[in-house]
């Protein structure tokens, strides 16, 4: 199970990034949020794997899992989503004032 | 425990979601609103900064959990003075942007102005590395908004970068918090200093990569090349009030620095000894100089001040990187400097924008703009702090860092950058100056629009003054606030008097 939660933040993590360069806005946001789904999957992780313990207290455990990586993982994806729309509204603006929706400015001379 | 703590950052939460709510369609009632309740997180944070003063550390538990189990907020003279810097630098960007009514030619401005307040004085409190996560972000979602506020086609492209260069570093600053959570357990600033100091051998590589990608997190907000890109674009495109406020916002990623690197990963510290030697330090320089060659070359008055913002933070991360008590004294005085002067130079060349009409920001002669005269002597005396020559604060604080500079290794290095930058600035601060204040005379002056932007003309001169006096006022009181940020200093560099003051709880239990 270590092996593919840890391949899946990679491939997840480079395909991310891969997008992230492409100079168009649409697969920028496509690659931020695969990336903030990678994230996501290595904060979980970050508290141990483990399979079927509470992550409250019991009388019958036999262990537990940590519950803190959940509530942290909890939160991220709420900002990243919050996130990802803020930034979908501004590129939808921004393509429909500038009729492009290249990521590049113009440069120093410019305007 | 008593609840004046959290009191800066719950005000203007309040506050925006009331402008938001009760005062949406009512602009001068937001104004009311947002100035009285940007003098009251003043008041509050000369409180904050006094109580602190005498040595103590507030620790407030929200919810009433103890630490490390719930979130603290800690007012420790370090916090204190960055929400008090904060604070100031607010009341000063609402006055100019009430009275160039920059806050009219878009919605929401002051309910944005204050989540951002909220962020950046969170971000300055917070005792939890996580929630400092979370106050990152307030202050990032409100800065965007913020950033395209009254729209236009280069200021929204602009924005879609910095909202894209962002989101990246929120990534990073998650990966690095997991890793440092899979190592050690908590995200309470405090227990981490505990538990990182007593970390296991076979452990330090997996904390030293965690400290790395947080040292990186950091050096984005604060544009240490080649971390920089985002700002010249963002800060020019911004509106000139929004990007003087942003003139705290490249300081949050100074503050996180110092805050980590003294208290969680102490210089001492095996994991991590030698890691800003041997990495920023040689960064810092190469953005010192990246900063004062973008003034000489830029040729619009908007990236001459970002690049100005990114020299002046090279200077500030060279005394950071150092990470002695002298020079992290030098440090927190140039905070305070940079801050102010970068402002005032946003502040001063919105100004000269708003007033040429079709020039705009581009570096060329055109025809004078009102009062030309008393803009210039602003202009130029901006241009004196940041360039840092005598007699304004940029030349004391300069002298702290070559001072602070002199038991560093590479001494000869940062005495040449920093002397050899100070003099290209200077040349690039002259030369655009001169253009666009002096050469206007051989132009024909019937040109000149008179009506000018809307609003009242006396406000922004008044706002900008205030700045101007305080810079003069931190250069002649530089004797005793240097000695304040050396008592700041010394707090930093005994972190046991903040771990005490969060672990011990029947301290905080009074």
């Amino acid at each position: 199970m270590e092996f593919l939660v840890a391949s899946a933040v990679g491939v997840l993590t480079a395909a991310g990034l891969y997008l992230t360069l492409r100079k168009r806005t649409f697969p920028v946001i496509i690659g931020l949020s695969l990336l903030s789904y990678a994230v996501n999957v290595f904060l979980f992780a970050s508290g141990r794997l483990v399979v079927n313990l509470p992550p409250i207290l019991s009388d019958t455990a036999a262990g537990y899992t940590d519950p803190l990586p959940q509530a942290l993982v909890l939160t991220a994806i709420v900002i990243s989503f919050g996130m990802t729309a803020v930034l979908v509204v501004i590129a939808l603006a921004a393509f429909l004032n500038a009729d492009d929706d290249a990521v590049d400015t113009k440069g120093d001379s410019a305007g | 425990m008593t609840h004046w703590t959290i009191a800066p950052i719950v005000l203007p939460a309040m506050l925006a979601a009331l402008i938001t709510l009760a005062a949406r369609n009512h602009p001068a009632l937001q104004r009311v609103l947002s100035v009285a309740g940007t003098v009251t997180l003043f008041v509050i944070a000369v409180g904050l900064a006094l109580r602190a003063s005498t040595g103590e550390i507030a620790v407030y538990e929200l919810g009433d959990w103890p630490a490390p189990f719930g979130i603290v907020l800690v007012a420790d003279r370090l916090s204190t003075m960055m929400v008090l810097l904060t604070a100031t630098l607010a009341n000063a960007v609402v006055l100019y942007a009430i009275g160039t009514g920059w806050d009219t030619r878009g919605r929401h401005f002051h309910a944005l102005f204050q989540f951002q307040l909220m962020g950046i004085v969170g971000a300055f409190l917070t005792g939890d590395a996580f929630n400092l996560f979370v106050f990152f972000e307030v202050l990032l979602i409100a800065s965007y908004g913020l950033m395209i506020h009254s729209g236009g086609t280069a200021r929204l492209r602009a924005g879609m970068q910095y909202v894209v260069y962002n989101l990246l570093g929120s990534t990073l600053f998650l990966f690095a918090l997991g890793t440092i959570y899979a190592v050690t357990g908590t995200l309470n600033m405090a227990d981490l200093a505990e538990r990182v100091a007593t970390l296991p051998e076979a452990d330090t590589a997996l904390i030293r990569v965690g400290a790395t990608l947080l040292a990186l997190v950091f050096a984005v907000k604060a544009a240490v090349l080649p971390l920089h890109f985002w700002l010249p674009g963002s800060y020019a495109n911004a509106p000139g009030p929004v990007a003087a406020l942003f003139a705290i916002m490249t300081k949050v990623g100074a503050y996180a620095m110092l805050r980590f690197f003294t208290l969680v990963f102490p210089p001492e510290l095996g994991a991590t000894e030698g890691m800003f030697g041997a990495i920023l330090l040689p960064a810092a320089l190469l953005t010192l100089a990246i900063g004062m060659i973008g003034i000489l070359g830029a040729k619009r008055l908007d990236r001459l001040a970002a690049y100005a913002v990114i020299g002046s933070m090279g200077t500030l991360l060279i005394a950071v990187a150092i990470l002695t008590p002298q020079a992290t004294t030098a440090a927190l005085y140039y905070i305070i400097h940079s801050t102010f002067a970068s402002a005032v130079l946003f502040l001063v060349v919105d100004l000269v924008v708003q007033g040429r009409g079709a020039a705009g920001a581009r570096i060329e002669a055109a025809a004078p703009i009102a009062r030309n005269g008393l803009v210039a002597a602003m202009f130029f005396t901006a241009a004196i702090a940041l360039a840092g020559v005598p007699p304004l604060s940029g030349f004391v604080g300069k002298l702290l860092v070559m001072d602070a500079a002199r038991s560093s290794d590479p001494v000869w290095t940062i005495w040449a950058t920093i002397l050899v930058t100070s003099l290209i600035a200077l040349v690039g601060f002259a030369r655009a100056g001169s253009t666009v204040f002096w050469k206007t005379a051989q132009l024909d002056t019937a040109e000149a629009d008179p009506a000018g932007p809307a609003g009242s003309t006396v406000l922004p001169l008044v706002s900008i003054g205030g700045l101007l006096t305080l810079l003069v006022g931190i250069t002649v009181l530089a004797g005793p606030l240097t000695e304040y940020v050396g008592e700041t200093t010394r707090q930093l560099y005994s972190p046991s008097q903040y771990i005490d003051a969060v672990l011990t709880t029947d301290e905080v239990a009074k």
